[in-house]
């Protein structure tokens, strides 16, 4: 290969002057490097975030009147209806709750919740799980009983290092003593069940939020349900919707009063999210490639310019414009691989480094496709910007360029 | 390629024929040339002597093949190449002819040997036969024992050796040097013109661009330029002093070549 030549050539123009390449680097180096990085920020993100929607169940539906949780018209009949096993077995569980805000009361500790009014069937249809004590029970449920289970953070903050299992919380005046603390889901911020307290769900309809009656019945703020196996998600909330309408008498023209919300929607936005994130993040680090280039393209137009005689020399020993061209696009090209090369290292340098702090809980990864892409672009970079120079050197008269000092 | 002594044997090295140029600045036509003639044989050793703004500089261009013609024909060895492509001239430059510059033209922080090796590259020839034939160059110009030096280890007078060598490393029909002795003192000057006359000995054909009398006196023939013509070409008053030992480097040639002999004659 006659262009292969070049390269020897170019390194050793690259090496008379070090600090310039290293600076003329640079640009490249960061360019690389925040493209892998934020890549790699945003794919483990992205990772962590469909692994925490996994983990919240990808087999939940959970119905919401529309306009809110009070209100509606979702009503413990409708939660009674679609619980028949015998009409719908495609439902392994059907759990109507109610929710309201709260300040829990503990001795000098108060903390701000969600309280959670639920059925004692309700860690079947959800991912909540017990630490310590016990879930309420079915007697609890029917009698309504003053008894509360405690999210993780919750207990914490009311408690602190005591165990709170027997002791007593005051919820808008009443005393509720507590029989369960639950596992941290572990999850982010997004969906964190931590704060949430459960009640059994009258105390919470009747007691703590007076909640609205329509047509006589007890309204819910959701029902969560989940789909029995060997069903099809998308099949369960059809019918949930068909079932729903008809309970609720819309006609054809009426809108649904209620909403269906399922976690495998909630995948596929998380997707769509992280797939926007990553464009937006690339589109930075590529910004700054772009800069990068440019600052290949002015030191290549210096170094034209500094080293005319020696074009001018070339020109009289017998140089072609190819010649001429090749030599001083190689020389950018070389330029560009080994910042690239750098900016690879320096990435992986600080995925480790991000992954390695305490409390930054994204794993940042950068795969072999964003490598190979980076230094792709590193090279078309060094291509499309130091044509320009060369072409500039191949155009220079080698009388005038020989004469020039 | 065609054999540099090939079958235009005969031809002379450089023949030009009416040569005009004609530069035009904004509305003025500037008559660098009008109308040159100029035959010169294969081992001549011919100095082209003139004021600045004669012409000369324009004709050493034109002979150099870095400067076109605007009409009149030129041939190398019986080739035409005036009007020749960009791409050609390259080619006949890499192959015929052989730069020595004032001010040397050396890539710093390069060494001899690479220097040298430059128009090989050019002309395709690389690794150890393109070392082999450098180092020879370097070798004939007395310079053999110091092929890893960069110029800033060299003297000016050691430097245009390093230029001689590459414009001889091609072997090329014509060593074209414009100003050679320019940037030295007196005493290298005249090592430099002791090395061109043992380079004239081996058969070499030189062309010498000078505006200094001493060292266009060294020439078996001086071509006088001025005002765009050429006014005067003269065979040399006295013939070039024969090359001794005393000329303070390497390998000398005992005596004379026959050819330069006979362009003395």
């Amino acid at each position: 290969m006659r262009m292969l030549r070049y390269f020897p050539l170019a390194l050793g123009n690259i090496n008379v002057n070090k600090t310039r390449s290293l600076l003329t680097m640079l640009g490249i180096i960061i360019g690389v490097a925040a493209v892998l990085t934020t890549l790699g920020i945003a794919s483990g993100a992205a990772s962590s975030i469909t692994s925490e929607i996994e983990a919240q169940g990808t087999n939940l539906l959970e119905v919401s009147p529309t306009g809110g949780g009070q209100g509606g018209t979702l009503t413990m009949a409708d939660a009674r209806i679609l619980g028949d096993r015998d009409d719908f077995p495609q439902f392994a569980g059907v759990a109507p709750t109610y929710s309201g805000n709260a300040t829990l009361v503990r001795g000098a500790n108060d903390a701000g919740g969600q309280v959670r009014g639920v059925t004692a069937d309700f860690p079947s249809v959800s991912t909540v799980e017990i630490a310590d004590g016990r879930f309420l029970n079915a007697v609890e449920e029917t009698n309504s009983a003053r008894v509360v289970v405690l999210g993780h953070d919750l207990a914490g903050d009311l408690f602190g290092s005591e165990n709170p299992i027997g002791q007593e919380v005051r919820i808008a005046g009443d005393l509720f003593t507590v029989v369960g603390v639950l596992e941290a889901s572990g999850g982010s911020a997004f969906f964190s069940d931590d704060t949430t307290a459960y009640v059994p769900l009258g105390v919470a309809q009747t007691r703590l939020f007076a909640a609205p009656r329509y047509r006589g019945e007890l309204t819910v703020s959701s029902i969560s349900i989940k789909v029995a196996d060997g069903y099809a998600l998308e099949q369960a909330e059809q019918d949930v919707e068909v079932a729903l309408r008809l309970l609720h008498g819309l006609g054809l023209d009426d809108d649904n009063d209620f909403s269906i919300f399922n976690q495998a929607s909630l995948l596929d936005l998380a997707g769509s999210v992280s797939t926007t994130l990553s464009a937006l993040l690339g589109g930075i680090g590529a910004i700054s490639l772009i800069v990068g280039g440019i600052g290949i393209m002015n030191i290549m137009l210096v170094t034209v310019t500094e080293r005319t005689n020696e074009i001018g020399l070339r020109r009289a020993l017998g140089a072609h414009d190819r010649d001429i061209l090749v030599q001083f696009l190689a020389e950018a090209l070389v330029l560009c691989i080994i910042g690239g090369l750098l900016g690879i290292g320096l990435s992986y340098g600080v995925a480790a480094l991000l992954t390695a702090l305490p409390g930054f809980s994204i794993a940042v990864t950068i795969d072999a496709a964003s490598v190979v892409m980076a230094l792709g672009v590193a090279s078309a970079a060094a291509i499309i910007f130091g044509l320009y120079p060369a072409i500039r050197a191949t155009r220079l008269d080698p009388v005038e360029a020989l004469r020039y000092e | 390629m065609e054999s540099n002594n090939g079958q235009n044997g005969d031809a002379p090295v450089i023949a030009i024929d009416g040569v005009t140029k004609t530069y035009q600045m904004g509305e003025v036509a500037v008559h660098a040339l009008r109308g040159v003639s100029l035959d010169i044989h294969s081992g001549e050793y011919v100095a082209i002597i003139g004021a600045s703004g004669s012409g000369k500089s324009t004709l050493m261009n034109i002979i150099g093949l870095l400067d076109r013609p605007t009409s009149g024909t030129y041939a190398i060895r019986g080739q035409e190449v005036g009007q020749l492509g960009k791409s050609e001239q390259a080619d006949i430059r890499n192959r015929e002819i052989g730069f020595v510059f004032q001010r040397f033209n050396l890539l710093p922080r390069t060494s001899a040997q690479a220097q040298v090796e430059l128009p090989l590259f050019y002309a395709g020839i690389t690794g150890t036969k393109a070392r082999r034939r450098a180092v020879d160059a370097l070798t004939r110009v007395g310079l053999g024992e110091r092929i890893d030096h960069r110029p800033d280890q060299l003297s000016g007078g050691q430097q245009q050796r390093v230029a001689i060598a590459r414009a001889l490393v091609t072997q090329p029909s014509l060593l074209l040097a414009d100003e050679p002795t320019g940037a030295l003192d007196s005493k290298t000057t005249a090592e430099i013109l002791d090395l061109f006359d043992e380079l004239h000995a081996q058969g070499l054909t030189l062309v010498v661009v000078t505006h200094e009398h001493s060292v266009a006196e060294r020439a078996g023939r001086v071509i006088t330029v001025s005002d765009g013509a050429i006014v005067g070409d003269a065979l040399a008053a006295q013939p070039t002093p024969a090359v001794t030992a005393t000329n303070g480097f390497g390998s000398v040639l005992p005596t004379l070549s026959p050819a330069r002999t006979a362009v003395a004659q």
